[in-house]
């Protein structure tokens, strides 16, 4: 039989340090699609998912056990990739003069003909790969969180480990900071 | 152009757009492998290994030493006895006050 999930974290909170693997190997897939969502290089990827095992590991004695190991985790990864985004910062792409001809294409027949726009096109996912870049850490973490994987701003609250209130200025100022991006991309396109 | 139609296509588009959660080959091992404690330091060890690396520098000092006491001429006799010769210095102070209180 094996082991719980309670009872590996207590062996290795004992010192048996080989039992932590278990818990790598389970919620893996977790933690790199979540830092998926913040980096594009594999290598930023994986640097993130180690970060986040290597705090887990260091911080595993704070987990109390009263929620699942997944959602302590959670909140783990989500706080390591905002502090990627905030270290990258300066690295953010400043301009869309840049635009490939397919996005070009894509941002092209949204305005002539939205109805018919497909948006799992791929240039729609590289035009909004680019947005999300151009945010800044606090306005691209609470879009992601909020608008594209759909979760409450107490979830997000939880999450992050801001305020609700905070959650939702983060939230009025992250849109209006999309929106001012997309009308920079329009002003350059067609101006 | 209408923004707000553009911004929601667009956060169509990402939702539709899941990232994958693939995990590089044998991540845990590494991750486990980076996590292992480094290995202390064994005091006992350092010191036995000391010793042991000073044994042949020690053994060629002592040979040498040896040499050069047996081999005759290379180490100048003394010029007296050497028992001799702590009986005079130790006595110096007392000679030299015996000395002095002679008449002359």
């Amino acid at each position: 039989m094996e082991p719980t999930e309670a009872e590996l974290i207590a062996a290795v909170l004992k010192g048996e340090t080989a039992k932590f693997e278990p818990l790598v190997a389970k919620y893996s897939p977790r933690v790199f699609a979540t830092a998926r969502r913040y980096a594009r290089r594999d290598s930023e990827v994986e640097d993130i998912a180690q970060e986040v095992w290597t705090k887990a590991f260091q911080k595993l004695a704070s987990y109390r056990g009263e929620a699942p190991f997944e959602h302590w985790l959670m909140r783990l990864a989500v706080r390591t990739c905002y502090d990627f985004l905030r270290a990258h910062q300066r690295n953010r792409e400043k301009s869309f003069s840049e635009l490939s001809d397919a996005e070009g294409d894509w941002l092209e027949r949204c305005v002539r003909q939205p109805e018919t726009v497909e948006e799992d096109a791929d240039a729609a996912r590289q035009l909004i790969n680019r947005v999300l870049e151009q945010l800044s850490p606090a306005a691209r973490m609470v879009i992601t969180l909020l608008e594209i994987e759909d979760k409450s701003v107490k979830e997000i609250a939880k999450l992050t480990g801001w305020s609700v209130p905070l959650v939702k200025v983060r939230a009025f100022r992250a849109r209006a900071e999309m929106r001012k991006i997309l009308l920079k991309i329009a002003k350059e396109k067609y101006l | 152009m209408n923004v707000v139609d553009l911004e929601k296509k667009l956060i169509q588009a990402a939702r539709q757009d899941r990232p994958s959660d693939k995990v590089p080959y044998a991540f845990e091992k590494r991750i486990m492998a980076f996590l292992r404690p480094l290995p202390t330091p064994d005091c006992w060890g350092l010191w036995a290994g000391a010793l042991w690396r000073a044994t042949v520098p020690c053994l060629t000092v002592m040979l040498l030493l040896t040499v050069w006491c047996v081999i005759p001429g290379a180490n100048p006799a003394p010029a007296s006895n050497l028992s001799q010769e702590m009986d005079n210095t130790v006595l110096a102070a007392i000679d030299q006050e015996q000395a002095s209180e002679l008449p002359e």
